[in-house]
């Protein structure tokens, strides 16, 4: 691959299929990546963008199809393969030893040694090239810093070095080659590199993506935002069910089409189909909303980094539904309205005697105790008598089981043993005990089967329609269209105002969300 | 499947450290039979649990909150101290003892808001205190026992049945485990060590409920430094170096988990109780006491141990 620089294309996939089982994944992905470009991959979850990626860098292997890495056939059976060629990536979560220095965490896994012992200097000079490669000149990042001392994205910014100095890019052979062609070697794929930063710091980020490409890297750019595609992508390849639908310059191609190619044309109509004529019946009778009835005011509202600002009025009745991508504050947006996190600014007033409940979209981590019975997950609670009678708890945990039809052996069954459904549902059942006014709903039908789905959003209808207040975040779009009565686009932090749901589509909202 | 439906879903966590207890009291039984059967031994065997099985029922509470307390043996020896100087200087057994207690609690509700409040490791807050309060202990006692008239308090662990000591441990044990298991109180303290975000999402403060739980935890080492005293009959600051430790085990082997949300209190005093028949097993057989240690350690890796495979086959029996 050392004069691969000349090829028109340095990564060739051809014909790739997958298949998990009688699912299948990919069928049949063409995608070419050339040296110098920024290539962005779009789709919507689920569309196989992240198989596709675990497939390019050995994590995965293809059923059919091949792939060319600089003209010569590429098919790595693990991601040290991978690295070896070249390809590494950037994952979406931060993935730094945060109590390490900069240098430690560039060189981890690659420390050159002499019988265990590190070598100091070189294991410097490679974290140094590494580093440099990515924040050029006049960088502001010390070596000896500590990672967790580092901003966001200057974090982002250390797990590039890493990756190139993983793929080989900072080693001393490339480093002479470099100084001979100017050119770096390889194949970098960033997964959402912007979605936990601000605005300044993304352009900033972008910066050094546009050095890196100049520098001959090819960098295959994952994301949702399509502004970002295109300012920043030379082409763009969106996927949606495995495979293909569209390629081309962004700059040329409207952002509609690219959004139409994102959801496509014939599933968004069968979507409204049944989602519409659901919603539509389900709000006729939810006419019960009020619109004197104010439950919470929300105004100005702003936590240390997302959200920015949120403001809006949720009245006895009514769903209210906040679209955005991944990252813009969804999460903690309803954290700062439950009272979990310290707004940093602005204020919420709840006008709800009976308090504001929370459905964690993190079940397992903070939604339930998943090692203890079904019947203390449902009655845990700050309220209560002294008295707590295992008897009565169980039998108030049978009533819930009963109420909701959670699957389950019995009341003292432990909640981790539940599917994912039907955890939910034990989460809902201790918010319906409660009896809260208001339901700040996370995520409620994420990794559970289309039934419990159904069953999920129409229990939320319901309750809405018995004079709750319902503040529903979701990613899946038709979702938010047929459960609420209007909805708001939460973009980069900032919550837009909130227009009824019958007036948006899901491509609107997608483009509303990620430009 | 009639079977199943009768019998509880789960074993009772004492169930284990029961079994062990009996057998290996039958086991000391049938090897010297003309000793250890006898009332006498009994009595003996259950006076010498009282301290452990008091510190042990609230050491399970700051355990089931996934904490630890590392301060126990200084403590006691620091209450031993206070209620001895107390009574020097003339005060009544009521008052000397009040005042220790008192002591102890406010030392607890320090440390619970340490713990809680400030969000500091128990087991790094607890080594300091372990130290802070034998260092205190020795001041206060000038580096030396106080002999004193413990006018009745020796009696509290006589050497009968009606010893009101052996009472009161049991008193508390029953007292303690209606706390955890009929209360609300109870439910919470289970809340915070198995899932302290859901706890804090269903609107429960954990900082609260780990301040009332290390403020009783240390009430209860109080209460056990009362009745080393009593036996003692002087006021030691070098007393209980390492009960901690026993503490802790006794707790584990009733099947508490270190990583908070579980743990009994009838487990851990029969933790307790086999703790001291292996001791006083051994001392009847006349083994060297190396042979109670080892023997005692094993038991203690062989309860988690079993504990371990038990749920493990559980799992995968449901999958």
């Amino acid at each position: 691959m050392t004069d691969a620089g000349a090829a028109p294309a340095v990564l060739e996939l051809a014909g790739i299929e997958k298949a998990f089982g009688a699912v299948s994944v990919l069928r049949g992905i063409d995608l070419d990546v050339r040296s110098g470009e920024v290539h962005a991959l779009l789709g919507e979850n689920g569309a196989g963008k992240s198989t596709l990626m675990r497939i390019l860098l050995g994590a995965e292997s293809a059923d059919r199809g091949r792939m060319k890495l600089a003209g010569e056939a590429y098919a790595p059976k693990s991601p040290g393969d991978a690295r070896r060629a070249g390809v590494v990536m950037v994952p979406q979560e931060r993935t730094l030893c945060l109590h390490m220095t900069v240098l430690e965490n560039i060189v981890l896994g690659l420390e050159p040694h002499l019988a265990g012992f590190v070598r100091r200097g070189e294991a410097r000079s490679i974290a140094e090239r590494a580093l440099g490669l990515v924040t050029g000149v006049g960088r502001r990042i010390a070596l000896d810093a500590r990672a967790g001392q580092l901003s966001v994205a200057d974090q982002q910014l250390v797990e590039i070095a890493r990756a190139l100095a993983q793929g080989g890019a900072a080693d001393d052979a490339s480093g002479e080659r470099r100084a001979s062609g100017g050119h770096v070697q390889g194949v970098l794929v960033l997964d959402e590199p912007t979605s936990s930063l601000g605005h300044d710091d993304a352009a900033r980020l972008f910066t050094r993506v546009h050095a890196l490409k100049a520098a001959g890297l090819a960098i295959v750019l994952v994301t949702h935002f399509l502004g970002d595609v295109r300012a920043h992508a030379d082409r763009y390849t969106v996927l949606r069910d495995g495979k293909v639908q569209g390629t081309g310059d962004p700059n040329d191609t409207p952002p509609e089409q690219i959004v139409r190619e994102m959801l496509g044309r014939e599933l968004e109509e069968q979507g409204r189909a049944a989602g519409g004529s659901e919603g539509a019946s389900s709000r006729h009778e939810g006419t019960s909303s009020r619109q004197d009835d104010v439950l919470l005011d929300v105004r100005g509202l702003g936590g240390h980094e997302r959200p920015r600002s949120a403001s809006f009025v949720l009245h006895r009745g009514e769903v209210l539904g906040i679209a955005g991508l991944v990252g813009s504050g969804r999460t903690e947006l309803l954290r700062l309205i439950a009272g979990l996190d310290e707004p940093a600014r602005g204020d919420v007033d709840v006008r709800a005697d009976k308090g504001v409940g929370l459905l964690s979209e993190d079940r397992g981590g903070e939604g339930l105790m998943l090692a203890r019975s079904i019947a203390e997950n449902v009655t845990l609670s700050k309220r209560g008598s002294f008295l707590a009678m295992p008897g009565r708890i169980l039998a108030d945990g049978a009533r819930w089981i009963d109420l909701l039809s959670i699957k389950a052996s019995a009341p003292s069954q432990a909640a981790g043993e539940l599917s994912g459904g039907n955890q939910q549902k034990v989460q809902i059942a201790r918010l319906l005990r409660e009896d809260y006014d208001v339901l700040l709903v996370d995520e409620p039908t994420r990794g559970i089967d289309v039934a419990s789905k159904a069953q999920v959003l129409a229990l939320v209808r319901d309750l809405a329609r018995r004079g709750k207040g319902i503040v529903l975040v979701s990613s899946q779009l038709d979702e938010l269209i047929s459960a609420c009565d209007r909805i708001a686009v939460l973009r980069r932090g900032a919550l837009e105002a909130p227009r009824a749901a019958s007036a948006w589509t899901e491509e609107q909202l997608l483009l509303e969300a990620s430009s | 499947m009639k079977l199943g439906a009768i019998l509880p879903e789960r074993r009772p966590a004492w169930l284990g450290p029961l079994v062990a207890v009996l057998v290996v009291y039958a086991v000391f039984a049938v090897l010297t039979p003309d000793t250890f059967l006898r009332t006498q031994n009994l009595l003996t065997m259950a006076r010498q649990t009282v301290v452990v099985a008091i510190c042990a029922l609230g050491m399970t509470m700051v355990i089931v909150t996934g904490g630890i307390d590392l301060s126990t043996g200084s403590l006691v020896a620091l209450t031993t101290v206070v209620v001895a100087r107390l009574l020097k200087s003339g005060y009544s057994p009521g008052v000397a003892v009040l005042c220790a207690l008192a002591v102890a609690a406010g030392v607890g509700a320090l440390i619970g808001t340490l713990v809680g409040r400030f969000k500091m490791m128990p087991f790094v807050v607890t080594l300091g205190a372990m130290s802070i309060l034998r260092g205190g202990a020795k001041g206060l006692a000038d580096e030396q026992k106080i002999d004193c008239d413990t006018k009745g308090l020796e009696k509290l662990l006589s050497a009968d049945l009606a010893a009101p000591g052996l009472w009161i441990a049991l008193g508390l044990a029953v007292l303690v485990a209606l706390l955890l298991g009929y209360t609300k109180f109870g439910r919470h303290v289970f809340a915070v060590g198995s899932n302290e975000s859901a706890a804090r999402l269903c609107g429960i403060d954990p900082a609260r409920v780990k301040i009332l739980v290390y403020t009783l935890s240390s009430l209860s080492f109080g209460i056990a430094g009362v009745m080393e005293l009593s036996t003692l009959t002087v006021g030691d600051p070098t007393d209980s170096i390492g009960l901690e430790l026993d503490v802790i085990a006794a707790v584990v082997i009733g099947g508490a988990s270190l990583a908070g949300g579980e743990g009994s209190v009838v487990g851990a005093v029969l933790g307790a109780l086999l703790m001291t028949v292996i001791k006083t097993g051994a001392v009847h057989e006349g083994m060297p006491s190396w042979t109670q240690e080892i023997a005692t350690g094993a038991i203690i890796v062989m309860a988690v141990a079993l504990d371990r495979a038990r749920r493990s086959r559980q799992v995968g029996a449901r999958r």
